[in-house]
């Protein structure tokens, strides 16, 4: 769902990549010792394609989607001829769930010791039996010190949920449920899969009191906002803090310590993919260091292998809201699969926000 | 083959496209929608389709309690309303912006009536988006609007313009505007001015004249204009979302917020059903009420 929307932020790109899609569908015929991925639209650097051709004589080609529910829907209809795709965590347990995935056995492979420890596993694909992780992110805030007083802002939720007088109206929300509802959960101390009304009463409670204060939910613009110094704080994804950051240097990306949320994009292979091999073969190779930076130094977004820092861009290198500190490890949440019961809660909360 | 099976045959030939183009682009589309709203809600996304179920529309009007037992909601009709007012302002300052125009154009000469038909038309040739956003940078705090009013002293600190239901207002009846000057223009442009100098001829003050005789002459102009404006107002996505900085929501937002957010498909075809039915049945009413006056005037 995140992926969805920091891809739904460039509006003119998504329809792009639907036309893309279109065209897609008409190239039926595949040659063998071909791969073909099915990605986001710039989401993957052209250079690895010609890479991985040189490596293994194998010829890459990428087509785009422009949502996970195109993705999901083209393979329950049976594939379209792709080898390896690179859905989010939500869709990675809708297509493990209903059988779509081969089993390609990630945690059997040669690279997978490269892993950094938290992404060995994940909800949906505990034994990664399915998936590698491909890019991950933060959802934190970000802040101009140059428009709060003293220039800091406590590394909290509360500065958004609860903003000091000055703040108020100067602060701006992410327009996305799952991304509002988590951090209000971890603010509150309560479990983000709770399916209990009182203490969804609670977070909502907590909304409807911030809402006046807020000038504005949107995914879209986060960084011209920024910028332009419209809002003094803005919730963020970490991708996006990283370009505020270019042009306004003094700006700081908060990984507030209630918790904050990350999202991870996995590479997957379907069930009938024409080109098993080969698709196993490109998931190890891109869970190795210096292909794993090619792949972020493209994306901006940061990858799951130990080692690929050396290789990465310099600015994203430098940048705490791309490559993040240790110390900040235990305050990264992952994602969890809710029960109907509780998403249902969630989206009356949601509901009754905006009405 | 008989003259007579000819005909038939070709009729049914020269029909058969438009029919055929109903059927697949209207008819079974609209089907698919009603068959959704009554089906099981899949929490993944997309529909259980052997579950039968009117769980969607409960869902419009009431709420399921921890006990299973139903109370009234008014979440949902309070979005419906806030929608139907938005688009009737909307209609409204159309209206009151849209007929003087199409009275200026409809009396100019022929060559100066087609460049005014074509920059009222010169909006469209560029996407709604674009001319969306661009009223972002006219009403934001440090856009133009503002930028000027400071500058010229007329207030010291930026009005707030912008991510409010002033700014979908203002979006909404730009982006429709030109949907009530035309039709409005059509109809006035076949008013035989022989009309109208009667009407001085007979001492009628200029007043008079317009009430009297071009707005009645203009009527179904007007009714065309404002359901033309109406209608897609009342559906208004891209305007609400970045204009209204997501505070509030429109049907639209809610309708689409249910096929991603909140992943219920069924209820977001039940919601985009509520709509057609709430427009085609206001929309017979006025036809009745309409055709009712056109006959009492004959």
């Amino acid at each position: 769902m995140t992926r969805h929307n920091r891809v739904g932020r460039h509006t003119a790109k998504l329809l792009m990549a639907s036309a893309m899609t279109l065209a897609a569908w008409s190239g039926v015929a595949r040659a063998e010792g071909e791969l073909h991925l099915y990605n986001w639209s710039n989401y993957f650097a052209p250079e690895l394609l010609e890479r991985f051709e040189q490596e293994t004589g194998t010829k890459v080609t990428v087509d785009n989607y422009a949502s996970e529910d195109d993705l999901l829907a083209k393979l329950q209809a049976g594939g379209g001829g792709y080898d390896v795709i690179f859905p989010g965590a939500t869709t990675l347990g809708v297509m493990v769930e209903k059988g779509l995935l081969a089993k390609i056995e990630v945690s059997q492979m040669e690279n997978f010791k490269n892993l950094l420890p938290a992404f060995t596993t994940i909800a949906g694909d505990e034994n990664r039996e399915y998936s590698a992780p491909y890019m991950w992110g933060t959802t934190g805030f970000t802040y101009d010190p140059a428009m709060v007083p003293g220039g800091k802002l406590e590394e909290s939720w509360k500065e958004l949920f609860e903003p000091r007088d000055e703040l108020k109206g100067k602060i701006a929300m992410l327009n996305e449920v799952s991304d509002v509802w988590n951090a209000a959960a971890y603010y509150t101390g309560i479990d983000k899969c709770t399916e209990d009304p009182a203490e969804a009463q609670q977070i909502l409670d907590l909304l409807m009191a911030q809402k006046p204060d807020v000038r504005l939910y949107s995914n879209d613009g986060t960084i011209d906002r920024m910028v332009a110094g419209e809002v003094a704080a803005h919730m963020q994804w970490n991708g996006a803090a990283h370009r505020v950051k270019e042009k306004k240097p003094d700006a700081v990306y908060v990984y507030p310590k209630e918790g904050t949320s990350f999202w991870t994009d996995v590479i997957a292979v379907p069930k009938d993919a024409p080109n098993l091999e080969a698709a196993k073969t490109f998931v190890n190779w891109m869970m190795s260091p210096e292909i794993a930076a090619i792949a972020s130094n493209y994306t901006g977004y940061s990858n799951a292998v130990s080692g690929s820092g050396e290789f990465l861009r310099e600015d994203l290198k430098a940048d705490p809201a791309v490559n993040t500190p240790e110390d900040y490890n235990d305050r990264l949440r992952a994602f969890k699969a809710c029960s109907p019961a509780s998403k249902d809660l969630r989206e009356k909360v949601w509901t009754k926000l905006k009405s | 083959m008989t003259r007579a099976g000819k005909t038939t045959l070709f009729r049914v030939l020269l029909i058969g496209p438009a029919l055929l183009a109903i059927t697949a682009f209207m008819i079974v589309p609209l089907g698919l929608m009603a068959y959704i709203s009554f089906r099981g809600r899949d929490y993944s996304g997309g529909v259980l389709w052997d579950q039968f179920s009117v769980e969607a529309y409960i869902r419009l009007f009431f709420e399921r309690q921890l006990d299973d037992t139903l109370a009234l909601n008014f979440n949902y009709m309070l979005i419906i309303l806030r929608s139907v007012w938005l688009s009737f302002v909307t209609m409204v300052v159309s209206l009151l912006v849209g007929l003087p125009v199409a009275m200026f154009m409809a009396t100019r000469d022929r060559k100066w009536k087609a460049v005014l038909v074509f920059m009222v038309t010169l909006p469209f040739w560029t996407n709604l988006l674009v001319r969306n956003y661009a009223w972002i940078l006219l009403l934001r705090d440090h856009g133009t609007i503002n930028s000027l009013l400071l500058w010229l002293g007329v207030i010291s600190e930026p009005l707030p313009l912008l991510h409010n239901e002033f700014a979908v207002a203002v979006g909404l009846t730009y982006s429709f505007l030109p949907f009530m000057v035309l039709p409005i223009y059509s109809s006035l442009e076949k008013i035989d001015l022989r009309l109208v100098e009667a009407s001085f001829d007979l001492y009628a003050t200029r007043w008079q004249t317009i009430r009297r005789v071009i707005l009645p002459l203009a009527f179904p102009g007007i009714v065309a204009g404002c359901v033309l404006v109406f209608v897609p107002a009342l559906g208004a996505y891209i305007t609400p979302e970045l204009l209204g900085g997501g505070k509030t929501l429109m049907i639209g937002n809610l309708i689409g917020f249910q096929f991603g957010g909140a992943r219920n498909w069924p209820f977001g075809a039940a919601l985009g059903l509520f709509l057609l039915v709430l427009v085609l049945g206001s929309l017979s009413l006025y036809a009745r009420r309409y055709r009712g006056e056109l006959e009492g005037s004959r």
